[in-house]
Protein backbone atom coordinates (compact mmCIF):
# COMPACT_ATOMS: atom_id res chain seq x y z
CA UNK A 1 0.00 0.00 0.00
CA UNK A 2 2.36 2.67 -1.22
CA UNK A 3 -0.34 5.32 -1.73
CA UNK A 4 -1.62 4.96 1.83
CA UNK A 5 1.87 5.39 3.24
CA UNK A 6 2.44 8.44 1.06
CA UNK A 7 -0.84 9.89 2.29
CA UNK A 8 0.13 9.32 5.94
CA UNK A 9 3.53 10.88 5.33
CA UNK A 10 1.88 13.87 3.68
CA UNK A 11 -0.35 14.39 6.73
CA UNK A 12 2.63 14.18 9.10
CA UNK A 13 4.60 16.55 6.87
CA UNK A 14 1.81 19.14 6.73
CA UNK A 15 1.31 18.87 10.50
CA UNK A 16 5.04 19.48 10.98
CA UNK A 17 4.94 22.59 8.81
CA UNK A 18 1.83 23.71 10.69
CA UNK A 19 3.60 23.28 14.01
CA UNK A 20 6.68 25.11 12.73
CA UNK A 21 4.73 28.16 11.59
CA UNK A 22 1.94 27.97 14.17
CA UNK A 23 4.21 27.96 17.20
CA UNK A 24 5.72 31.34 16.25
CA UNK A 25 2.69 33.53 17.03
CA UNK A 26 2.10 31.56 20.22
CA UNK A 27 5.72 32.15 21.21
CA UNK A 28 5.51 35.89 20.57
CA UNK A 29 2.51 36.29 22.86
CA UNK A 30 4.05 33.99 25.49
CA UNK A 31 7.25 36.00 25.34
CA UNK A 32 5.48 39.32 25.78
CA UNK A 33 3.24 38.11 28.60
CA UNK A 34 6.10 36.44 30.52
CA UNK A 35 8.26 39.53 30.03
CA UNK A 36 5.46 41.66 31.46
CA UNK A 37 4.88 39.31 34.39
CA UNK A 38 8.57 39.34 35.30
CA UNK A 39 8.43 43.15 35.30
CA UNK A 40 5.26 43.12 37.47
CA UNK A 41 3.08 44.24 34.55
CA UNK A 42 0.16 42.54 32.80
CA UNK A 43 1.35 42.79 29.22
CA UNK A 44 -0.89 42.82 26.13
CA UNK A 45 -4.29 41.55 27.29
CA UNK A 46 -6.76 43.64 25.30
CA UNK A 47 -7.00 41.83 21.94
CA UNK A 48 -9.12 38.74 22.36
CA UNK A 49 -9.33 36.58 25.50
CA UNK A 50 -6.18 37.07 27.62
CA UNK A 51 -4.63 38.93 24.69
CA UNK A 52 -4.33 35.73 22.65
CA UNK A 53 -5.23 37.47 19.38
CA UNK A 54 -2.41 40.01 19.77
CA UNK A 55 -0.15 38.15 17.26
CA UNK A 56 -2.95 38.43 14.65
CA UNK A 57 -3.13 42.17 15.22
CA UNK A 58 0.66 42.40 14.96
CA UNK A 59 0.60 40.43 11.72
CA UNK A 60 -2.05 42.68 10.18
CA UNK A 61 -0.03 45.72 11.21
CA UNK A 62 3.11 44.29 9.60
CA UNK A 63 1.25 43.62 6.34
CA UNK A 64 0.00 47.19 6.05
CA UNK A 65 3.30 48.89 6.78
CA UNK A 66 5.41 50.47 4.07
CA UNK A 67 7.90 48.25 2.30
CA UNK A 68 11.11 50.25 2.37
CA UNK A 69 14.37 49.56 0.52
CA UNK A 70 17.18 52.04 1.20
CA UNK A 71 18.84 53.91 -1.67
CA UNK A 72 21.87 52.17 -3.22
CA UNK A 73 20.97 48.94 -1.40
CA UNK A 74 21.44 45.64 -3.19
CA UNK A 75 17.79 44.98 -4.03
CA UNK A 76 18.11 41.29 -4.85
CA UNK A 77 20.08 40.35 -1.73
CA UNK A 78 17.90 42.64 0.36
CA UNK A 79 14.92 40.63 -0.88
CA UNK A 80 16.50 37.19 -0.43
CA UNK A 81 17.96 37.65 3.08
CA UNK A 82 14.71 37.29 5.12
CA UNK A 83 13.89 34.06 3.31
CA UNK A 84 17.36 32.71 4.05
CA UNK A 85 16.72 33.36 7.72
CA UNK A 86 13.26 31.82 7.80
CA UNK A 87 13.53 28.74 5.57
CA UNK A 88 16.52 26.77 7.00
CA UNK A 89 15.17 26.43 10.56
CA UNK A 90 11.79 25.46 9.09
CA UNK A 91 13.51 22.72 7.03
CA UNK A 92 15.21 21.53 10.21
CA UNK A 93 11.80 20.51 11.54
CA UNK A 94 11.67 17.73 8.96
CA UNK A 95 13.81 15.31 10.95
CA UNK A 96 12.40 15.96 14.43
CA UNK A 97 10.51 12.94 15.81
CA UNK A 98 7.39 14.54 17.25
CA UNK A 99 6.04 11.37 18.82
CA UNK A 100 5.85 7.62 19.03
CA UNK A 101 4.59 5.81 15.94
CA UNK A 102 0.87 5.42 15.27
CA UNK A 103 0.36 2.01 13.70
CA UNK A 104 3.31 1.75 11.34
CA UNK A 105 3.62 5.48 10.66
CA UNK A 106 6.46 7.24 12.43
CA UNK A 107 5.59 10.80 13.46
CA UNK A 108 8.58 12.27 11.67
CA UNK A 109 8.32 14.01 8.31
CA UNK A 110 11.56 12.58 6.90
CA UNK A 111 13.13 9.50 8.43
CA UNK A 112 16.81 10.29 7.87
CA UNK A 113 19.46 8.05 9.41
CA UNK A 114 21.83 11.04 9.69
CA UNK A 115 19.11 13.35 11.03
CA UNK A 116 21.19 15.10 13.67
CA UNK A 117 23.97 15.97 11.23
CA UNK A 118 21.38 17.18 8.73
CA UNK A 119 19.81 19.42 11.33
CA UNK A 120 23.14 20.92 12.41
CA UNK A 121 24.15 21.73 8.85
CA UNK A 122 20.76 23.22 7.97
CA UNK A 123 20.59 25.37 11.09
CA UNK A 124 23.96 27.00 10.39
CA UNK A 125 22.73 28.21 6.98
CA UNK A 126 20.44 30.73 8.70
CA UNK A 127 23.37 32.98 9.58
CA UNK A 128 23.97 33.61 5.86
CA UNK A 129 20.64 35.39 5.87
CA UNK A 130 21.76 37.65 8.71
CA UNK A 131 25.13 38.44 7.10
CA UNK A 132 23.59 39.02 3.65
CA UNK A 133 20.80 41.15 5.11
CA UNK A 134 23.37 43.26 6.95
CA UNK A 135 25.51 43.69 3.87
CA UNK A 136 22.70 44.40 1.41
CA UNK A 137 21.19 47.19 3.53
CA UNK A 138 23.99 49.66 2.70
CA UNK A 139 24.16 50.67 6.34
CA UNK A 140 27.19 50.35 8.58
CA UNK A 141 25.21 49.32 11.64
CA UNK A 142 23.49 46.58 9.70
CA UNK A 143 26.83 45.40 8.35
CA UNK A 144 28.34 45.31 11.85
CA UNK A 145 25.32 43.36 13.08
CA UNK A 146 25.70 40.82 10.29
CA UNK A 147 29.43 40.45 10.97
CA UNK A 148 28.82 39.98 14.65
CA UNK A 149 26.20 37.33 13.93
CA UNK A 150 28.59 35.33 11.76
CA UNK A 151 31.52 35.62 14.21
CA UNK A 152 29.29 34.59 17.08
CA UNK A 153 27.91 31.62 15.19
CA UNK A 154 31.38 30.35 14.27
CA UNK A 155 32.51 30.61 17.88
CA UNK A 156 29.57 28.81 19.39
CA UNK A 157 29.02 26.25 16.64
CA UNK A 158 32.00 24.31 18.04
CA UNK A 159 30.55 24.08 21.52
CA UNK A 160 27.16 23.21 20.08
CA UNK A 161 28.65 20.44 17.98
CA UNK A 162 30.64 18.98 20.87
CA UNK A 163 27.60 19.10 23.17
CA UNK A 164 25.55 17.29 20.52
CA UNK A 165 28.42 14.82 20.16
CA UNK A 166 28.03 13.85 23.83
CA UNK A 167 24.42 12.85 23.20
CA UNK A 168 25.44 11.02 20.03
CA UNK A 169 28.12 9.10 21.94
CA UNK A 170 25.59 8.08 24.58
CA UNK A 171 23.11 6.86 21.97
CA UNK A 172 25.80 5.49 19.62
CA UNK A 173 23.80 6.78 16.65
CA UNK A 174 22.99 9.94 14.72
CA UNK A 175 19.50 8.74 13.82
CA UNK A 176 16.90 10.77 15.78
CA UNK A 177 14.62 7.72 16.04
CA UNK A 178 17.39 5.62 17.61
CA UNK A 179 18.50 8.45 19.93
CA UNK A 180 14.97 8.77 21.30
CA UNK A 181 14.38 5.01 21.39
CA UNK A 182 17.47 4.52 23.58
CA UNK A 183 16.08 7.04 26.07
CA UNK A 184 12.77 5.22 26.57
CA UNK A 185 14.02 2.78 29.24
CA UNK A 186 13.03 4.86 32.26
CA UNK A 187 13.82 8.39 33.39
CA UNK A 188 17.47 7.53 34.21
CA UNK A 189 18.09 6.49 30.61
CA UNK A 190 17.61 10.09 29.45
CA UNK A 191 20.88 11.46 28.15
CA UNK A 192 20.76 14.32 30.63
CA UNK A 193 21.11 11.70 33.39
CA UNK A 194 23.90 9.85 31.61
CA UNK A 195 21.90 7.66 29.22
CA UNK A 196 21.46 4.70 31.58
CA UNK A 197 24.98 4.85 33.00
CA UNK A 198 25.08 6.68 36.32
CA UNK A 199 28.85 7.25 36.04
CA UNK A 200 28.13 9.40 32.97
CA UNK A 201 25.66 11.58 34.92
CA UNK A 202 28.02 14.60 35.21
CA UNK A 203 28.69 14.41 31.45
CA UNK A 204 24.96 14.54 30.73
CA UNK A 205 24.29 17.48 33.05
CA UNK A 206 27.28 19.44 31.74
CA UNK A 207 26.33 18.49 28.19
CA UNK A 208 22.81 19.95 28.39
CA UNK A 209 24.16 23.10 30.06
CA UNK A 210 26.71 23.60 27.27
CA UNK A 211 24.20 22.77 24.56
CA UNK A 212 21.70 25.22 25.98
CA UNK A 213 24.23 28.04 26.35
CA UNK A 214 25.44 27.48 22.79
CA UNK A 215 21.82 27.36 21.60
CA UNK A 216 21.16 30.77 23.17
CA UNK A 217 24.15 32.17 21.30
CA UNK A 218 23.20 30.44 18.03
CA UNK A 219 19.72 31.93 18.12
CA UNK A 220 21.03 35.42 18.99
CA UNK A 221 19.00 35.43 22.16
CA UNK A 222 19.80 37.42 25.27
CA UNK A 223 22.28 37.41 26.96
CA UNK A 224 24.05 36.87 23.61
CA UNK A 225 21.95 39.09 21.31
CA UNK A 226 24.87 41.27 20.20
CA UNK A 227 23.99 41.22 16.47
CA UNK A 228 20.87 43.27 17.14
CA UNK A 229 21.68 45.28 20.24
CA UNK A 230 19.96 48.64 20.20
CA UNK A 231 22.57 50.64 22.11
CA UNK A 232 25.43 50.35 19.64
CA UNK A 233 23.90 49.07 16.41
CA UNK A 234 20.48 50.80 16.28
CA UNK A 235 18.73 47.54 15.32
CA UNK A 236 21.54 45.40 13.95
CA UNK A 237 21.11 43.51 10.70
CA UNK A 238 17.40 44.34 10.40
CA UNK A 239 17.74 48.10 10.89
CA UNK A 240 16.78 48.78 7.25
CA UNK A 241 13.99 46.24 7.09
CA UNK A 242 10.31 47.00 7.49
CA UNK A 243 6.90 45.44 6.94
CA UNK A 244 6.74 41.69 6.30
CA UNK A 245 10.46 41.47 5.55
CA UNK A 246 11.15 42.45 9.12
CA UNK A 247 8.45 40.05 10.26
CA UNK A 248 10.23 37.28 8.32
CA UNK A 249 13.45 37.97 10.24
CA UNK A 250 11.49 37.96 13.46
CA UNK A 251 9.67 34.73 12.62
CA UNK A 252 12.90 33.09 11.48
CA UNK A 253 14.40 33.82 14.86
CA UNK A 254 11.45 32.25 16.65
CA UNK A 255 11.32 29.22 14.36
CA UNK A 256 15.03 28.67 15.07
CA UNK A 257 14.27 28.90 18.78
CA UNK A 258 11.49 26.33 18.56
CA UNK A 259 13.72 24.09 16.46
CA UNK A 260 16.59 24.35 18.92
CA UNK A 261 14.29 23.55 21.84
CA UNK A 262 13.04 20.49 19.98
CA UNK A 263 16.66 19.42 19.44
CA UNK A 264 17.46 19.78 23.14
CA UNK A 265 14.32 17.78 23.99
CA UNK A 266 15.18 15.09 21.48
CA UNK A 267 18.88 14.76 22.35
CA UNK A 268 18.87 15.12 26.12
CA UNK A 269 15.39 15.06 27.62
CA UNK A 270 14.12 11.77 26.23
CA UNK A 271 12.09 13.10 23.29
CA UNK A 272 8.45 12.02 23.55
CA UNK A 273 9.08 9.65 26.46
CA UNK A 274 7.90 10.34 29.97
CA UNK A 275 7.58 7.45 32.45
CA UNK A 276 3.95 6.65 33.27
CA UNK A 277 2.46 8.73 30.44
CA UNK A 278 3.87 7.31 27.21
CA UNK A 279 4.76 3.68 26.55
CA UNK A 280 7.23 2.88 23.73
CA UNK A 281 5.31 -0.30 22.84
CA UNK A 282 1.96 1.49 22.60
CA UNK A 283 1.29 2.23 18.93
CA UNK A 284 -2.36 3.24 19.31
CA UNK A 285 -3.86 6.61 18.40
CA UNK A 286 -4.15 7.68 22.05
CA UNK A 287 -0.55 6.74 22.78
CA UNK A 288 0.65 8.60 19.70
CA UNK A 289 -1.22 11.78 20.57
CA UNK A 290 -0.04 11.60 24.19
CA UNK A 291 3.55 11.25 23.02
CA UNK A 292 3.20 14.33 20.82
CA UNK A 293 1.77 16.17 23.83
CA UNK A 294 4.73 15.14 25.99
CA UNK A 295 7.20 16.30 23.32
CA UNK A 296 5.37 19.62 23.02
CA UNK A 297 5.29 20.10 26.78
CA UNK A 298 9.04 19.53 27.05
CA UNK A 299 9.72 21.85 24.10
CA UNK A 300 7.59 24.56 25.67
CA UNK A 301 9.34 24.18 29.01
CA UNK A 302 12.65 24.84 27.26
CA UNK A 303 11.18 27.78 25.33
CA UNK A 304 9.94 29.20 28.61
CA UNK A 305 13.47 29.02 30.01
CA UNK A 306 14.64 30.94 26.91
CA UNK A 307 12.24 33.76 27.79
CA UNK A 308 13.01 33.53 31.49
CA UNK A 309 16.75 33.85 30.84
CA UNK A 310 16.16 36.75 28.47
CA UNK A 311 14.47 38.84 31.15
CA UNK A 312 16.93 37.90 33.88
CA UNK A 313 20.44 38.41 32.53
CA UNK A 314 22.07 41.54 31.09
CA UNK A 315 23.80 41.44 27.72
CA UNK A 316 27.45 40.40 27.40
CA UNK A 317 30.11 42.69 25.97
CA UNK A 318 31.59 41.43 22.74
CA UNK A 319 34.99 40.54 24.23
CA UNK A 320 33.23 38.76 27.09
CA UNK A 321 31.20 36.80 24.57
CA UNK A 322 34.34 35.68 22.74
CA UNK A 323 36.12 34.92 26.04
CA UNK A 324 33.24 32.77 27.22
CA UNK A 325 33.02 30.98 23.89
CA UNK A 326 36.67 30.21 23.25
CA UNK A 327 38.22 30.14 26.74
CA UNK A 328 35.27 28.92 28.78
CA UNK A 329 32.85 26.73 26.87
CA UNK A 330 35.13 25.19 24.24
CA UNK A 331 37.68 23.64 26.66
CA UNK A 332 34.85 22.58 28.92
CA UNK A 333 33.01 20.81 26.12
CA UNK A 334 36.22 19.11 24.92
CA UNK A 335 36.86 17.93 28.49
CA UNK A 336 33.28 16.71 28.65
CA UNK A 337 33.69 14.58 25.52
CA UNK A 338 37.01 13.19 26.83
CA UNK A 339 35.47 12.40 30.22
CA UNK A 340 32.57 10.58 28.60
CA UNK A 341 35.00 8.57 26.46
CA UNK A 342 36.99 7.56 29.56
CA UNK A 343 33.81 6.59 31.40
CA UNK A 344 32.77 4.59 28.34
CA UNK A 345 36.05 2.68 28.23
CA UNK A 346 35.92 1.83 31.94
CA UNK A 347 32.32 0.61 31.80
CA UNK A 348 32.82 -1.90 29.01
CA UNK A 349 32.98 0.17 25.86
CA UNK A 350 29.45 1.46 26.24
CA UNK A 351 29.01 4.95 27.61
CA UNK B 1 40.69 33.20 34.76
CA UNK B 2 37.33 34.91 34.84
CA UNK B 3 35.00 34.14 37.69
CA UNK B 4 31.79 33.05 35.99
CA UNK B 5 29.93 32.70 39.30
CA UNK B 6 27.25 30.23 38.22
CA UNK B 7 25.55 30.35 41.64
CA UNK B 8 24.52 33.97 41.33
CA UNK B 9 23.02 33.24 37.90
CA UNK B 10 20.58 30.81 39.52
CA UNK B 11 19.95 33.32 42.31
CA UNK B 12 18.95 35.90 39.68
CA UNK B 13 16.70 33.43 37.90
CA UNK B 14 15.00 32.63 41.22
CA UNK B 15 14.42 36.34 41.85
CA UNK B 16 12.81 36.92 38.45
CA UNK B 17 10.63 33.85 38.99
CA UNK B 18 9.37 35.40 42.22
CA UNK B 19 8.35 38.46 40.21
CA UNK B 20 6.77 36.24 37.54
CA UNK B 21 4.30 34.72 40.00
CA UNK B 22 4.07 37.75 42.29
CA UNK B 23 1.51 40.51 42.56
CA UNK B 24 1.27 42.87 39.58
CA UNK B 25 1.80 46.58 40.04
CA UNK B 26 -0.32 47.61 37.04
CA UNK B 27 -3.91 48.72 37.68
CA UNK B 28 -6.24 48.04 34.75
CA UNK B 29 -7.78 51.47 35.10
CA UNK B 30 -11.18 51.63 33.42
CA UNK B 31 -12.26 48.29 34.89
CA UNK B 32 -10.48 48.60 38.21
CA UNK B 33 -10.57 51.91 40.08
CA UNK B 34 -7.90 53.04 42.45
CA UNK B 35 -9.30 53.48 45.93
CA UNK B 36 -7.14 55.86 47.98
CA UNK B 37 -6.35 55.19 51.60
CA UNK B 38 -8.58 56.54 54.35
CA UNK B 39 -7.92 60.23 54.98
CA UNK B 40 -6.74 60.93 51.43
CA UNK B 41 -7.23 64.61 50.59
CA UNK B 42 -9.18 64.88 47.34
CA UNK B 43 -12.17 66.93 46.20
CA UNK B 44 -14.04 69.05 48.75
CA UNK B 45 -17.64 68.77 49.83
CA UNK B 46 -19.93 70.75 52.13
CA UNK B 47 -21.71 68.68 54.78
CA UNK B 48 -25.35 68.82 55.77
CA UNK B 49 -26.83 68.50 59.27
CA UNK B 50 -29.58 66.12 60.46
CA UNK B 51 -32.36 68.26 58.99
CA UNK B 52 -30.71 68.42 55.60
CA UNK B 53 -29.62 72.02 55.93
CA UNK B 54 -26.10 73.08 55.13
CA UNK B 55 -23.79 73.20 58.15
CA UNK B 56 -21.82 76.20 56.90
CA UNK B 57 -22.35 79.50 58.73
CA UNK B 58 -20.28 81.67 56.36
CA UNK B 59 -17.66 82.55 59.00
CA UNK B 60 -14.86 82.91 56.43
CA UNK B 61 -12.45 80.87 58.56
CA UNK B 62 -11.66 78.49 55.70
CA UNK B 63 -11.14 81.31 53.20
CA UNK B 64 -8.79 83.01 55.69
CA UNK B 65 -6.84 79.84 56.43
CA UNK B 66 -6.48 78.89 52.79
CA UNK B 67 -2.83 79.35 51.70
CA UNK B 68 -3.77 79.25 48.01
CA UNK B 69 -6.68 81.68 48.41
CA UNK B 70 -8.96 79.57 46.29
CA UNK B 71 -12.15 79.86 48.40
CA UNK B 72 -14.52 82.74 47.67
CA UNK B 73 -17.59 83.16 49.91
CA UNK B 74 -20.45 85.67 49.68
CA UNK B 75 -22.51 85.70 52.86
CA UNK B 76 -26.20 86.45 53.19
CA UNK B 77 -28.82 86.50 56.02
CA UNK B 78 -29.86 83.18 57.42
CA UNK B 79 -33.47 81.95 57.15
CA UNK B 80 -33.05 79.78 60.27
CA UNK B 81 -32.98 81.14 63.87
CA UNK B 82 -29.89 79.15 65.05
CA UNK B 83 -27.34 81.16 63.05
CA UNK B 84 -26.83 84.67 61.66
CA UNK B 85 -25.44 84.01 58.20
CA UNK B 86 -25.34 81.39 55.49
CA UNK B 87 -23.28 81.50 52.28
CA UNK B 88 -25.17 82.79 49.26
CA UNK B 89 -22.27 81.78 47.06
CA UNK B 90 -19.42 79.39 47.96
CA UNK B 91 -16.84 78.80 45.25
CA UNK B 92 -13.67 76.72 45.38
CA UNK B 93 -11.27 77.03 42.45
CA UNK B 94 -9.82 73.52 42.26
CA UNK B 95 -7.17 74.66 39.80
CA UNK B 96 -5.73 76.90 42.52
CA UNK B 97 -6.35 74.50 45.40
CA UNK B 98 -3.28 72.64 46.73
CA UNK B 99 -5.35 70.05 48.68
CA UNK B 100 -3.59 70.87 51.97
CA UNK B 101 -6.70 70.36 54.13
CA UNK B 102 -6.28 73.63 56.04
CA UNK B 103 -9.92 74.59 55.37
CA UNK B 104 -11.09 71.37 56.98
CA UNK B 105 -8.94 72.05 60.07
CA UNK B 106 -10.00 75.67 60.33
CA UNK B 107 -13.77 75.07 60.09
CA UNK B 108 -15.46 75.58 63.51
CA UNK B 109 -18.69 73.84 62.43
CA UNK B 110 -17.14 70.78 60.77
CA UNK B 111 -18.90 71.86 57.57
CA UNK B 112 -16.21 71.43 54.92
CA UNK B 113 -14.37 68.21 54.26
CA UNK B 114 -11.94 66.70 51.73
CA UNK B 115 -13.24 63.44 50.23
CA UNK B 116 -11.04 60.62 48.89
CA UNK B 117 -12.33 61.25 45.35
CA UNK B 118 -9.22 61.98 43.33
CA UNK B 119 -10.50 61.78 39.75
CA UNK B 120 -11.83 65.07 38.41
CA UNK B 121 -13.05 65.55 34.89
CA UNK B 122 -13.50 68.98 33.33
CA UNK B 123 -13.31 70.24 29.76
CA UNK B 124 -13.16 73.96 30.59
CA UNK B 125 -11.54 76.04 33.32
CA UNK B 126 -14.96 77.20 34.51
CA UNK B 127 -16.01 73.63 35.30
CA UNK B 128 -13.13 73.34 37.74
CA UNK B 129 -14.59 76.14 39.88
CA UNK B 130 -17.00 74.22 42.10
CA UNK B 131 -20.02 76.27 43.26
CA UNK B 132 -22.27 75.85 46.28
CA UNK B 133 -24.68 73.46 44.57
CA UNK B 134 -21.93 71.16 43.35
CA UNK B 135 -20.18 71.10 46.72
CA UNK B 136 -23.43 70.38 48.59
CA UNK B 137 -24.49 67.55 46.32
CA UNK B 138 -21.33 65.53 46.65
Amino acid sequence: MVTKDVLYKLVVFLATVGIAVGLVPIMTIVERRVAAFIQNRWGPNRVGPWGLLQPVADGIKAFFKEEFVPARADRLLHFIAPMLVFVPPAIGFAVIPWGNQIGSVKLQAVNLNIGVLFMMSVLSIAVYGLAIGGWASNNKWSLLGGLRASAQLISYELTLGLAILVAIMMAESVDPQVIVAKQTRGILSWNVFGGGNLLALPCGLLGILLLYTAALAENNRLPFDLPECEQELVGGYHTEYSSMKFAMFFMGEYVAMVNMSAIVTMLYLGGWYFPGITNPADHSWLGGILSVGVFMAKTFAILFVYVWIRWTFPRFKYNQLMNLGWKGLLPLSLANVALLAVVGVFTGGKP
Amino acid sequence: MTNYNIGSLFKGMFRTFQHLVGKKATLEYPEEKYIPRKGYRGEHRLKKDEQGRMKCVACFMCATACPAECIRIVAGPSPWPDRDKIPVSFEIDLLKCIYCGMCEEACPCDAIELTPTFTQIATTREEKIYDLQKLMNR
